[in-house]
């Protein structure tokens, strides 16, 4: 497979520019780059999904057009999105066979099928159960055989490891090479450079938009690598000294919430659930995602009423308190997804300047908006936090992610917060708001800023955080120290297997021996602070 | 900015224009295929509607229908839909009507006494779909729906000789008003215009300026716009749902009062009834814009009043339906269409503007 001179302007984000990427068939070709730097956009490309302005794509010598997903699974390319695609109210045969009816029917047919796939590529994944009872790394596998079963060659997976934690990175690098072994072709996308490393055949790297570069795994080390990504030296999220103070912020006591699921079974989204965050510290909570982290969030903000506990910030109880007080008494809120909770997608920027601040300044006086005190601020954070619009007249929907990122962290910390929510604050980020944005919350925390991070990039959390936790299936089963825990460490107790305090081992033990990816990832924690932007 | 704000307005008359012309083709092509001449009806229409008398009668057939359209437009603007605004204004003017008739107070007082009780049972009326959507989850669309069922009823049954109305040759009506609470009149020839209009302009007025200059109005158009986004940045939203409900539906109460207190001064089985679901299709013309709701109510009463005139050359009395359901789906359609575009044109341009500044700072960096 072969991709030349691909070019693709697209809305907001860095445009695919010149693009060649040849992959060799039967191996692991590795796409990496930094976020936002146009990998995702290439891989829409060659599925279909997106048509390029310019540039040719050619299969096995043959020069083809894909116009549409169709298209490319008809000449064997098959993708695993990021974001799973699956009902969870169907078993895996339902949802392996939705769609693809015509190819071995829906009854024993495709069973056996789904059996042979599954065997030949050692996925263990039994055609009989619901969705929502398999764990995410289990959907993963139902998305490969789902991509398999519709008879795809060729292999794209976006970002698979993002939502795995370490251990089943390696049992999904163990998939890979099966796929490989049998003649299949993988490209696997990830900005995890340790991963890269460790199953890629070939690497591609991708900076603003275009090929910067290739590289074979065993000749590279990781930093060489990371360099190729960034073009410059890496930025750390690692802070330095501590500037906790003994004085609480916030107080989370025993805070216990159920809910019911689809099928109407109550069960505890939080369980017991108590910390305390002190002046000027962040505390990290680790965690898979959908473990209550969320509900978290919901409960501290008042969006959500939990049965038991209480929130007690700066030495006042809240806990019965509306969602608008507790934003006026200072909790800034930085949400895990911002087009649903932190952003009016079709607003001006000027108007997603107050939102949320409706009832302070200077957005508004005694009941009436203050357009033009509102608009000056909004260019204001533009200016400040590097905004990159033309304006702030234009919809928030046209900016790219990381600048919608940067203009809900500059809005949330013009209001002075005593207690920032940070929920995946540089997810979807470009490398240079990333630091931009360590560097507002390393900041903020020396004034006295009390930070609730939330993260599923575990170097970040590792780096920025003063004090680790760790939530599993709604209760907070261990502790760490940031400065001696790996990401390997926090790993195993995010999936059960420890709990407590977890002290870092010097001497490995045998069952984590084998992790490759997590020791070169710290290894990234270790470069020197730079890129700190202008 | 400056060309942005350009596109903008391009954008802004692109859509109307586009709809009306896209109806006219449509309607011309109907008109063509009953056997008629359609350019002969546009002239007749414009002739007629464009002589003095039927200038009045359209403003005041656009009064309530423009009232009606931003009760529906308060609700569209949090995206619930008040289907309801014809039991509510029904329901409303007629218990106002009752107590007008049986009180004779100075107008000063009995005026505005009839009007506020008007926007009261409105109120409560819309109010009830609202509580029963926060509180038990009904979709709005279904109990408003059921409100105007219940809402005749409940006039059908009061609106007898010996309940609360009294009978006057065929007509069953409640008490008229008396002389000090007739509505003043604007002085016009051949016939005069309502002084509700006034109101009605008023009511414009305010419903832009609470929705677009304060907090309440910011919060509701949240709301709108993103109902988990409002919740997160701390709008109550099921209070909202009330609150706006009860908002919706005293701007219904008045629908009623430029017939009640300016022509008919009872309310009897005559009464006009619809002007509800009028409003609904002039919010979506208008595009719940208080100017635009204006045109279109104007529209509206211009195509009502020269339909009967069709009728008199021979074309179908059912044309001029045929019209306003055209011009509302063209409408409807054409602003969806523009409205994506403008929002495609829009990424795309900050995209290209983006890479062109991010392009000039390349080069600055390498000849640095």
């Amino acid at each position: 497979m072969e991709l030349a001179g691909i070019t693709k302007r697209f809305p907001g984000v860095v445009a695919n520019h010149d693009i060649h990427l040849t992959v060799r068939r039967g191996t692991v070709h590795a796409l990496c780059g930094e976020n936002g730097a146009g990998k995702s956009t290439l891989m829409k490309i060659l599925y279909g999904m997106q048509k390029p302005d310019e540039g040719t794509i050619t299969l096995d010598g043959e020069q083809v057009s894909l116009n549409s997903p169709a298209d490319a699974i008809s000449r064997g390319i098959g993708m695993v999105h990021q974001h799973f695609m699956l009902a969870d109210n169907l078993t895996v045969l339902e949802n392996v066979v939705l769609g693809a009816e015509k190819l071995h029917g829906i009854g024993n047919k495709a069973r056996a099928k789904i059996k042979e796939i599954s065997d030949a590529y050692g996925l263990g994944v039994r055609p009989d159960v619901l969705v929502e009872d398999l764990g995410v790394a289990d959907r993963q596998r139902v998305e490969i055989l789902k991509v398999l079963y519709r008879g795809a060659r060729t292999l794209i997976l976006d970002e698979p490891t993002a939502v795995l934690v370490p251990q089943e990175v390696d049992a999904l690098f163990d998939n890979l090479r099966e796929l490989k072994s049998e003649g299949l072709t993988v490209i696997f996308i990830s900005h995890k450079l340790g991963e890269v490393l460790s199953v890629a055949d070939d690497i591609t790297v991708i900076r603003r938009g275009t090929t910067v570069g290739t590289a074979i795994p065993s000749e590279t080390t990781p930093k060489q690598l990371a360099e190729l990504m960034v073009g410059e030296e890496l930025p750390s999220p690692e802070t330095r000294e501590s500037t906790v103070t003994d004085v609480p912020m916030l107080t989370v006591d025993g805070l216990h919430l159920s809910a019911t699921d689809s099928d109407g079974v109550v069960r505890a989204v939080l369980d017991g659930i108590s910390f305390t965050i002190h002046k000027g510290e962040v505390l990290g909570l680790a965690g898979v995602e959908g473990n209550g982290q969320a509900e978290l969030v919901e409960a501290i903000m008042g969006m959500r009423r939990p049965d038991g506990g209480t929130v007690t910030l700066d030495g006042e109880d809240i806990t019965q308190t509306p969602t608008r007080k507790r934003r006026e008494s200072g909790i800034g809120y930085v949400p895990e997804d911002r087009h649903r909770h932190g952003l009016l997608l079709e607003a001006p920027l000027w108007e997603n300047r107050i939102l949320g601040h409706v009832t302070e300044k200077p957005n508004s006086k005694r009941g009436l908006l203050d357009l033009k005190a509102a608009r000056n601020d909004t260019e204001r954070i533009v200016r400040e936090y590097d905004v990159r619009t033309p304006g702030i007249e234009v919809t928030a929907a046209s900016l790219s992610g990381g600048n919608q990122q940067k203009l809900i962290v500059g809005r949330e910390m013009s209001h002075e917060p005593k207690l920032l929510i940070a929920a995946h604050p540089t997810r979807g980020v470009d490398v240079g708001a990333q630091a931009q944005i360590w560097d507002q919350i390393r900041e903020a925390r020396r004034e006295g800023l009390a930070v609730l991070l939330i993260s599923a990039d575990l170097d970040e959390l590792i780096g920025l955080s003063d004090t680790l936790r760790v939530m599993f299936r709604g209760r907070l089963v261990a502790d760490a120290d940031p400065a001696t825990i790996t990401p390997e460490e926090l790993g195993s107790a995010m999936t059960g297997a420890a709990s407590g305090h977890l002290e870092h081992q010097e001497e490995t033990p045998a069952e984590e021996s084998a992790e490759a990816p997590g020791e070169e990832n710290t290894t990234d924690n270790e470069t020197p602070e730079g890129g700190d932007s202008k | 900015m400056k060309t942005f704000d350009k596109n903008k307005l391009i954008l802004a008359v692109a859509a109307p224009v586009l709809a009306i012309v896209t109806a006219l083709v449509i309607t011309s092509a109907i008109i063509g295929a009953t056997g008629k001449d359609p350019f002969h009806a546009f002239q007749v229409m414009l002739d007629f509607g464009s002589k003095s008398d039927s200038q009045v009668w359209i403003i005041n057939k656009a009064t309530p229908y423009y009232l009606s359209a931003l009760a529906v437009a308060i609700g569209f603007r949090m995206n619930l839909f008040n289907i309801g605004v014809d039991g509510q204004y029904r329901i409303a003017a007629f218990f106002a009507a009752v107590v007008g008739g049986a009180l004779t107070l100075p107008g000063i007082i009995q005026i505005p006494l009839i009007i506020l009780v008007a926007m009261a049972v409105g109120a409560i009326w819309a109010g009830i779909a609202g509580l029963l959507k926060t509180t038990r989850n009904v979709n709005e669309v279904i109990s408003t729906i059921m409100l105007n069922a219940i809402g005749a009823s409940v006039i059908g049954y009061l609106l007898q000789d010996g309940r609360l109305a009294e009978k006057e040759g065929n007509l069953i009506h409640t008490p008229y008003l008396p002389d000090s609470a007739h509505f003043f009149e604007i002085p016009t020839q051949p016939k005069p215009v309502y002084g509700f209009v006034v109101i009605a302009a008023l009511a414009g007025v305010a419903y832009w300026y609470v929705l677009s200059r304060t907090r309440f109005g910011f919060d509701l158009r949240t709301v709108g716009r993103s109902e988990s986004a409002a919740q997160a940045s701390g709008v109550n939203v099921k209070r909202m749902v009330v609150t706006s409900m009860v908002l919706s539906g005293a701007m219904a109460g008045l629908v009623g009062m430029p017939t009640l207190l300016g022509v008919s001064y009872n309310y009897g089985t005559d009464f006009p009834t619809g002007i509800g679901f009028t409003g609904i299709a002039i919010a979506l013309l208008g595009r719940n814009n208080p100017v635009g709701m204006a045109l279109a109510a104007l529209l509206w009463g211009f195509l009502e009043r020269t339909g009967t005139q069709l009728e008199f050359e021979g074309y179908a009395q059912e044309i001029v339906g045929v019209m306003q359901g055209v011009i509302v789906l063209c409408v409807v359609i054409a602003y969806e269409v523009v409205r994506r575009y403008g929002l495609k044109a829009q990424q795309r341009k900050v995209g290209e503007e983006l890479a062109a500044q991010a392009r000039k700072s390349d080069k600055a960096e390498v000849s640095a």
